[in-house]
């Protein structure tokens, strides 16, 4: 909310300046977001009078004006603006002046051949508000030759942010208020008389719907005259940002922004029967105020007469019943709105208002009969007219609120101490009532209070929070104990592995276009956003591979050779009962070259699977996994190489892991160049250790006997899982054989069609005695006997 | 001169001018061989009378050794040149690469939250996490933001357009704090945890991205004050800083989930054009920063989560990790975090080595 200082002041006594205001407003919890001197950026502007104005010889559009400036002679100008004339007052820039709206410094020149001296300047120019038809005209009294600055009486502008609970600082008013009570200054209530005008309203006023409009008063205002508002309301109207509208709207817009109070003005003459608060019917519709017709239901309040609908009750009123230049009659609406329901109706219509944002965080229900003397007031004096009585329709709820409060909760709670009798003033200085017993009454205004600890937190926030002092935590004794959870110990394990196999973390959205989600999703339902930034973050991710695969599509649009990327984080599902199932989850992605060309090594080496598994196997050791358990198997998934990719699992089930070469199509839905490589670990799926794991190792008992080693070649069938084969070796003599290991793997020239040569190094261990001739001799048969089983012969 | 003199400058001679191994076996056997001439001369000892071999003797072994001193001599030095020559021939130029080793890195998200999680773990916190799609009335409702509460239109929400069982609308949490209400649930009081993790808000320009990084900290005891939040949010930023001229001022807020609500600034002081937190913000090149929400949690989020508000209270606070990140390792563009530049990882980014501990210092410096 932005207001001048000078409107400040007129509710506020004070000898503070600017920056002692801003400073104290954000100790008492109201953030100064910005002070603007405008003073400063009209500085060099002149009230200055065009004594003549003629067409420029060569421009339809321009005339050339004579301009007096309250020094030497008068200034040949040339001006745009249609509404310049001879007579009139406006303001004059000066060259050398600084324009506020563009920055640009003004100069002596040349338009079209006419010499030009200066600027006559429009509102939007000088940033005083938006208009920009033509050039300010000032009151005939303008004091020709004054600084601009000075005769516009232009005071600091603060911008504060109110904080949603306190709609009764989105007055002025109330804003002096909480200063007084912090100590600056001292207050001017205003006086509000009321007003008991003459003769029956002459238009029934009736609120047909309690609940959403509890209370409606009103009144009528006949032979007004709707001119422009004052300058001093004007000038407070453009420090607030307000647009001077004419006399009437001003005044209700005064209103709402001195006292934070919003309140509408009909065109008497355009409303037939009585005016009502109801319910809109299902499909009912007005043009609002901003020219966008709007369709209603039956849960929105309105104000409506007999012909239709005149106001979205509390939010936006109609197009067609307000006030213009024209109106003479005016009929005052001042009520009360159910907060719950403008907010509602607001969000529903999608419609933002300065009304609404008072009234859905609720304005005072005690203010009806002040708000409307002080409308009519202002009406009477500035437009003229007669008043009505008031009518009163329905009744606010106004029943105060009695808290039961202890004052030592403020040091318990808030951790100052504060003496009971400045607790007490500070709260009546806020306009609660403290009983002797400490039975707190609250201001109607203040909807926020609602127990003991709202009172703490007001008598905090004025005595002031640098009082607050550090009291440390209780802490237990002796060395912290560890806090981290088994899931986090293996991401922390799992992230500085990656990171020193070579891997860099990446940190991708978790949301994903969806067709890029989709094609990750193996047909599992995703969740999609209803209101997404964009197309492309509209999908909660499946997997962790589309995100990092388009981070590497990045890379090596930017000429990045390879990418070696890698992420922990979540998939998401759909969990039971609606809730999301969330999966922690490591992705890797490598593309590109694996090793660059090199003296060494030749040409460049791209990723293949094998980098794939050797990354899953490494990362699954590291979070703990026995790796010598784990089986190749298949299925990784359609987005992969179905010859190149694989899962690895304990057991036959539990997948742990899927890696691999990323299939072709795949890598076209995201425009990459291949071979990517791909690897997922299931974090969720890793088993926790038993018993969470002991510190003790099983005990080292290294064997007494060296073991020996034997190789043995086979000719396999070619479509044999080299894997399988090992396996079945291992099972050969689980005593004797504690390692199968192959070394050489060949097709072609030598070897049969259809046939591969495989070779593999046996381990053999020893235990107390060394093997015999024979005892090995017995191991070998064995091991052939078992790879015959797998359809492998012993080469020759 | 005797013939033994002459067979010893003889053999010597022809010795030292051997030039290779194969040269000097022949002579080896030529001289101390079985029909070698000093084996021949060794051999006439046995014919000699006992006065002739004591005089001769002598001269013979002496003459014997000499020989064979000088093979053994000439052998080492052929064979250090043969091995020179050799190692010459082997020479490589070093000044070529060597193979290269990828490096990787930590994103600094983890590294700044594993920083946290050592700082808070140090004061008696655990890490607490909850799910990301959330539901409204854990992410609003139990935090006292009604359906209709203005604040939650302030919040950007990502919603999806189902809903659970219970019929919660379902939606992307816009901060880390139901996973306060989620623990209080859980664990009951009293309660001491924070809560990093992704939160997301529909909101994107030159410093909002639409998934940020938040840390959520939740103190719920028996006479928890404001004092107490102060003091946490104090050492944290101090240890975490690595400075002890941390300063910290509080200004009254409003967050409907805490009563009373605290915004906090930090000082800064201005160094070299970069704003340094530490220092009083009111003194001459200081100023102030907002960095976090906090408060005394509101009585009703306590009803809500399940605990009585007469027997237990206490504070939480809200800070953005990515925020706490760029202060202090000096990254300057949010949306760079989530772009996956292997550049800017490997710039920014952290060894695997740099664990944050507490003995080391939880910061990574270069």
């Amino acid at each position: 909310m932005k207001f001048s200082l000078e409107w400040l002041k007129y509710f506020l006594d004070t000898q503070a300046d600017a920056a002692e205001i801003a400073a104290a407003l954000n100790r008492i919890g109201h953030e100064v977001e910005g002070i603007e001197d405008p003073a400063e950026k009209l500085s060099g502007f002149r009230v200055a009078k065009v004594l003549t104005a003629k067409p420029h010889p060569d421009a339809d559009k321009l005339q050339v004006l004579t301009v007096e400036t309250g020094d030497g002679d008068p200034l040949q100008v040339v001006c745009g603006a249609p509404n310049a004339r001879a007579g009139m007052l406006g303001v004059l820039g000066l060259p050398g002046v600084v324009v506020p709206a563009n920055g640009m410094e003004l100069r002596k020149s040349a338009i079209r051949g006419v010499e030009s001296n200066g600027m006559m300047c429009s509102v939007r120019e000088l940033e005083l508000g938006d208009e920009h038809d033509g050039i300010i005209e000032l009151p005939e009294d303008a004091p020709v030759g004054q600084s601009f600055a000075e005769y516009h009486a232009a005071s600091p502008v603060f911008d504060v942010a109110i904080t949603p609970n306190r709609p009764d600082c989105m007055g002025v008013y109330g804003i002096a208020r909480d200063l007084v009570a912090a100590g600056v200054g001292t207050f001017n209530p205003v006086a509000i008389e009321a007003i008991a005008g003459e003769g029956a309203c002459p238009v029934e006023i009736r609120t047909d719907d309690p609940d959403g409009c509890p209370a409606f008063y009103g009144r009528v205002i006949k032979g007004v005259t709707n001119g422009s508002s004052p300058a001093w309301m004007q000038r407070r109207l453009i420090a607030a940002g307000q647009r001077p509208i004419s006399a009437i709207v001003d005044i209700t817009n005064y209103l709402m922004l001195a006292f934070g109070r919003p309140a509408h003005a009909y065109d008497l003459a355009k409303l037939t029967g009585a005016v009502v608060a109801r319910r809109a019917a299902n499909g009912e519709t007005v043009e609002a105020l901003n020219e966008k017709t709007y369709t209603l239901d039956e849960s929105m309040t309105v104000i409506a007469d007999d012909a239709g609908v005149h106001d979205i009750a509390g939010i936006m009123g109609g197009e067609h019943s307000g006030v213009t230049d024209a109106t003479t009659d005016v009929l005052l609406e001042i009520a009360y709105f159910d907060p719950e329901r403008i907010s509602v109706t607001g969000r529903k219509l999608g419609l933002a208002s300065d009304a609404r944002t008072r009234f859905e965080r609720g304005v005072d229900p005690a203010f009806l009969d002040d708000g409307l003397a002080l409308l009519t007031e202002l009406i009477l004096r500035i437009c003229g007219g007669k008043a009505s009585e008031v009518v009163r329709a329905g009744s606010p709820p106004i029943a105060p609120k009695v808290i039961a409060f202890d004052p030592s909760l403020t040091s318990r709670l808030g951790g100052i101490e504060v003496d009971e009798a400045e607790q007490r003033r500070i709260l009546t200085a806020l306009d609660f009532a403290v009983a002797d017993d400490w039975q707190v009454t609250c201001p109607p205004r203040r909807h926020d209070i609602e127990g003991p600890a709202d009172l703490v937190e007001e008598v905090v926030r004025i005595h002031g929070l640098d009082a607050v002092q550090s009291t440390p935590l209780p802490r237990a004794e002796g060395v912290a104990t560890p806090t981290a959870t088994p899931l986090q110990i293996i991401e922390r394990k799992l992230r500085r592995s990656a990171a020193a196999r070579g891997l860099s973390e990446a940190v991708t959205w978790s949301f994903l276009p969806v067709p890029q989600a989709e094609h990750f999703a193996d047909e599992a339902p995703l969740w999609v956003l209803d209101n997404p930034i964009s197309e492309d973050m509209k999908a909660m991710r499946p997997s962790l591979i589309p995100g990092l695969l388009s981070a590497a599509k990045r890379n090596a649009d930017r000429g990045a050779a390879s990418s070696r990327l890698f992420e922990i984080g979540r998939r998401y599902f759909r969990g039971a009962d609606g809730a999301s199932d969330e999966r922690p989850t490591l992705g890797v992605v490598m593309a590109g070259e694996k090793r660059a060309r090199g003296w060494a090594s030749g040409k460049a080496a791209m990723f293949d699977a094998f980098d794939a598994k050797a990354e899953a196997l490494a990362l699954l050791e590291a979070a703990g996994v026995p790796t010598q358990n784990l089986m190749v198997m298949g299925e990784a998934g359609a987005q992969f190489h179905p010859g190149q990719s694989g899962t690895l699992r304990l057991g036959s089930k539990n997948v742990l892991a899927r890696f691999g070469t990323l299939h072709p199509t795949t890598l076209k839905a995201f425009d990459v160049d291949g071979p990517v490589m791909a690897v997922e670990l299931f974090l969720d799926k890793i088993p926790e250790k038993r018993g969470g794991g002991s510190f003790a190792r099983s005990a080292y008992a290294p064997p007494a006997l060296q073991a020996i080693t034997r190789d043995f070649a086979f000719l396999v069938a070619s479509d044999l899982a080299t894997g399988e084969l090992v396996r079945t070796i291992k099972g050969a003599d689980k005593q004797a054989i504690v390692d199968a290991r192959v070394f050489d793997v060949f097709a072609g020239q030598g070897v049969p069609e259809g046939k591969t040569s495989v070779a593999i190094e046996v381990t053999l261990q020893p235990g107390e005695k060394s093997f015999t001739d024979a005892e090995i001799k017995a191991v070998s048969e064995k091991i052939v006997a078992a790879a015959a089983k797998r359809g492998a012969e012993l080469r020759g | 001169m005797s013939d033994i003199d002459t067979l010893e400058t003889d053999a010597r001679t022809r010795i030292a001018a051997a030039e290779t191994l194969a040269d000097l076996e022949s002579l080896r056997v030529e001289f101390l061989g079985k029909q070698g001439s000093v084996s021949a001369l060794l051999k006439t000892l046995g014919g000699m009378s006992a006065e002739e071999r004591q005089s001769e003797g002598p001269k013979i072994h002496a003459l014997r050794a000499g020989v064979s001193d000088a093979l053994s001599g000439r052998k080492a030095a052929l064979e250090a040149r043969a091995l020179e020559a050799q190692l010459a021939s082997e020479t490589l130029d070093l000044t070529l690469p060597a193979p290269e080793a990828p490096r990787g890195s930590v994103h600094p998200v983890s590294q700044v939250m594993d920083e946290l999680a050592e700082i808070f773990a140090d004061l008696g916190f655990a890490v607490a996490t909850g799910p990301e799609i959330e539901d409204d009335w854990h992410n609003f409702t139990a935090l006292n933001m009604s359906e209709t509460h203005p604040a939650r239109a302030m919040h950007d929400t990502f919603y999806f357009p189902d809903v659970d069982a219970e019929g919660r609308r379902m939606l992307l949490r816009t901060h880390t704090s139901p996973v306060q209400i989620r623990s209080m649930v859980a664990q009951g009081a009293p309660i001491r945890i924070i809560a990093p993790g992704r939160v997301y808000r529909s909101d994107s320009d030159a410093t909002h991205t639409p998934m940020f990084h938040q840390v959520e900290g939740l103190v719920i005891d028996k006479g928890i004050h404001l004092g107490h939040l102060k003091w946490t949010l104090e050492t944290f930023l101090k240890a975490f800083f690595e400075r002890d001229d941390i300063v910290l001022r509080l200004r009254p807020s409003y967050f409907p989930f805490t009563e009373p609500s605290v915004e906090v600034d930090v000082g800064w002081q201005d160094v070299n054009g970069r704003r340094v937190l530490g220092g009083d913000g009111d003194a001459p090149g200081h100023g102030w920063m907002e960095l976090l929400g906090s408060g005394m949690v509101n009585a009703r989020v306590l009803e809500f989560a399940g605990l009585d508000p007469a027997e237990w209270q206490g504070f939480a606070f809200g800070i953005g990790v990515d925020r706490l990140a760029m202060l202090k390792y000096g990254m300057d563009d949010l949306r760079a975090f989530f772009d996956g530049d292997q550049r800017w990882l490997a710039h920014y980014g952290f060894s695997p080595f740099d664990q944050p501990t507490l003995s080391a210092g939880v910061g990574a410096r270069t």
